[in-house]
């Protein structure tokens, strides 16, 4: 940990200060929709595809799981390797329980992770997304987040970033490359 | 009444149907209003409408009543530098002359404060006020939550 740091005080922002590290480089450990414990380790030798969003967005986050649903869809079981992963940014109100419910709206493979919120502010920090509570009234709130879908190769390094509003013909090969 | 409920509930593309229907007040037209399931009554909900303006002058949706929700609001979802923020809107611009779409990843209609969860098939009103047309009521039928909208011969999507 230290060296990371040394290497990132000692560098111009580059590529590699907004870019996710590599998973295996990555300290989080969130807990899943079925309340176990998940760890990047858990991931080596198999692609990956997250994303980070919560359970009380109306718009983006299920136009995103929509999206990737249909994705995941399109590339059949050729997609049964890769993780799929929401991260929640609202730790607070996205329980395992929560997250079981909403994802159970679509596709099986999609899996939800939370924790506590040292935890999740490390997985952000760990794929280079941001997030921010935004108050609303009467105490409620919403939160701002990285929108993109991080895509990694099995062995860990980034592949690519989904953007939000990409058009589908794009992202279903991108994630194509990720799985051979 | 009663049969055309059960007709509705028992033919599963009737509430796709009801959300092509199209309400017009002066030279807008209104159609294609939407929504999604919600997880309990206590997440927000959705609202997606389009809107034609075939006059000449033009106006603004300045905001959306609906005895579904406590709070409805006008909200837009706005990429910048990759982070999705959700500002609130004070006025949609409908152009004379052009359409425009509460569609998702865009503007949107935010439900807060739900009176009840949204089911899939269920509808429910809302009433649309324009800066200049005055108000429109529109039947919001919900969609699954995987739903990218409704299928309308006319939808043009």
């Amino acid at each position: 940990m230290l060296g990371v740091g040394a290497f990132r005080t000692r560098n111009r922002p580059s590529r590699s200060e907004v870019l996710p590290v590599p998973i295996g480089q990555m300290t989080w450990t969130l807990t899943d929709h079925q309340g176990r414990l998940v760890r990047p380790s858990d991931w080596a030798g198999r692609p990956v595809m997250v994303f980070f969003g919560f359970t009380w967005c109306p718009d983006v986050c299920p136009t995103t799981l929509s999206d990737i649903s249909l994705w995941l869809e399109e590339l059949g079981a050729d997609a049964n390797r890769l993780i799929v992963a929401l991260i929640s940014v609202d730790p607070e109100r996205d329980t395992p329980d929560v997250l079981a419910d909403y994802v159970s709206n679509f596709d099986p493979r999609i899996m939800g992770l939370t924790g506590p919120a040292d935890e999740v502010a490390q997985a952000a920090a760990d794929f280079r997304a941001t997030y921010r509570r935004v108050a609303k009234d009467a105490g409620d709130y919403t939160m701002d987040h990285t929108a993109g879908v991080f895509l990694f190769h099995p062995d860990g390094r980034l592949a690519s970033i989904i953007d939000f509003h990409e058009d589908r013909r794009f992202a279903v090969p991108k994630i194509r490359r990720t799985l051979s | 009444m009663k049969h055309f409920l059960l007709a509705t509930a028992l033919v599963l593309s009737a509430p796709a149907a009801m959300a092509c229907e199209t309400v017009t007040i002066g030279d807008l037209t209104v159609e294609h209003a939407w929504s999604k399931v919600t997880i309990g009554a206590g997440r927000p909900g959705v609202f997606y409408v389009e809107i034609k303006n075939t006059g000449t002058s033009d106006d603004a949706l300045v905001g959306i009543a609906t005895p579904a929700a406590g709070m409805p609001m006008l909200h837009e979802t706005v990429v910048q530098d990759g982070i999705a923020s959700m500002p609130h809107a004070m006025s949609i611009p409908v152009p004379a002359g052009q359409s425009v779409q509460l569609a998702p990843g865009g503007y949107h209609g935010m439900l807060m404060g739900l009176t009840t969860a949204l089911k899939e098939g269920d509808s429910f009103p809302v009433t649309l006020s324009f800066e200049k047309a005055g108000e429109v009521t529109v039947n919001v039928v919900v969609l699954s939550l995987r739903a990218e909208g409704p299928d309308c011969a006319d939808a043009g999507q």
